[in-house]
């Protein structure tokens, strides 16, 4: 197991959930995209982690992403909900518009 | 060797069940494949020596799946397990513009002379980032709390059916305020 070859499955996990991210047309499954990315960049900071410097300042790191990782998700239920309840949608396409 | 082959192995199921996603025939499906990419680069994460970091992925990915597969039966309006679904746009730009960053990404990733390992891993790496957290480090704590706070009170505000100023009077089971203005003061 090298650094090399973990990056390049992280860096796999983030190219997948990029496509998802801008190709997929309901909420959810932007979110789900979105998601994908960011377990990539867990697994390339824990993988920086190991094997450059395994000091406690990187398990921060990894800990913000997942952090991070949460305040997506809560904001992105909130959204759908939202926009479920004002427009009848859960695409994003429906939802291009600012009017009120 | 071992660690090899056993880190193989999950590296193709968090990517295959990463790429099940957006192929398969159903949302429902679609979130269980999400949270087996999860649970395998959690476990990645606790091959890493990450006990405390890898376990807390797995079970807040796994329960987080299962929201969003509640959220999936309530806004869709059909069993998801059982509708077929393909709901995508711009779908070849996005094939070639992914497949392009991570040929970037690889390229980088096997080409930068990454330096040597320096300083050696805590004996205990739960304790150590407990400490980190409650010592040296508070500021990234004291940083992330508020947030977390603010995103509570965000999501809130956003997916509570009646605003600031939508006016229901003294009947509190009318099904919506009678706002000419939806949002607005006058009643």
């Amino acid at each position: 197991m090298t650094l090399q070859l973990v990056l390049v499955v992280a860096a796999a996990l983030f190219c997948v959930g990029l496509y998802g991210a801008l190709s997929q047309q309901v909420v959810v499954m932007v979110m789900m995209g979105l998601e994908l990315m960011l377990n990539g960049v867990i697994l390339a900071v824990a993988a920086f982690w190991w094997f450059l410097a395994p000091n406690p300042d990187g398990m921060l790191l990894l800990l913000v992403v997942i952090a991070a990782m949460t305040v997506e998700m809560a904001m992105g239920f909130a959204i759908a909900t939202l926009l479920h309840r004002s427009k009848e949608t859960d695409m994003t396409d429906m939802a291009a518009d600012l009017s009120g | 060797m071992l660690s090899i082959i056993v880190f193989s192995a999950l590296a193709i199921i968090a990517v295959a069940s990463g790429i099940a996603v957006f192929r398969v025939d159903s949302m429902a499906r679609a979130t269980y494949a999400l949270a087996v990419s999860f649970v395998a680069v959690g476990v990645m994460l606790v091959m890493f020596d990450l006990d405390y970091i890898g376990v807390i992925t797995i079970l807040m990915m796994v329960m987080e799946m299962a929201i969003m597969a509640i959220y999936m039966i309530m806004f869709m309006g059909m069993n998801p397990a059982l509708m077929p679904m393909s709901m995508v746009h711009n779908n070849r730009w996005s094939a070639i513009l992914a497949t392009g960053i991570f040929l970037l990404l690889a390229a980088g990733a096997l080409l930068v002379p990454w330096p040597a390992r320096s300083g050696t891993a805590a004996p205990d790496l739960t304790v150590a980032v407990g400490e980190a957290l409650m010592g040296s480090k508070m500021l990234v704590m004291l940083t992330v709390s508020p947030i977390l706070f603010a995103t509570i009170v965000a999501a809130l505000v956003l997916a509570n059916p009646r605003g600031r100023y939508d006016r229901w009077g003294d009947n509190l089971k009318r099904v919506c305020p009678d706002d000419p203005q939806q949002g607005g003061l006058g009643k």
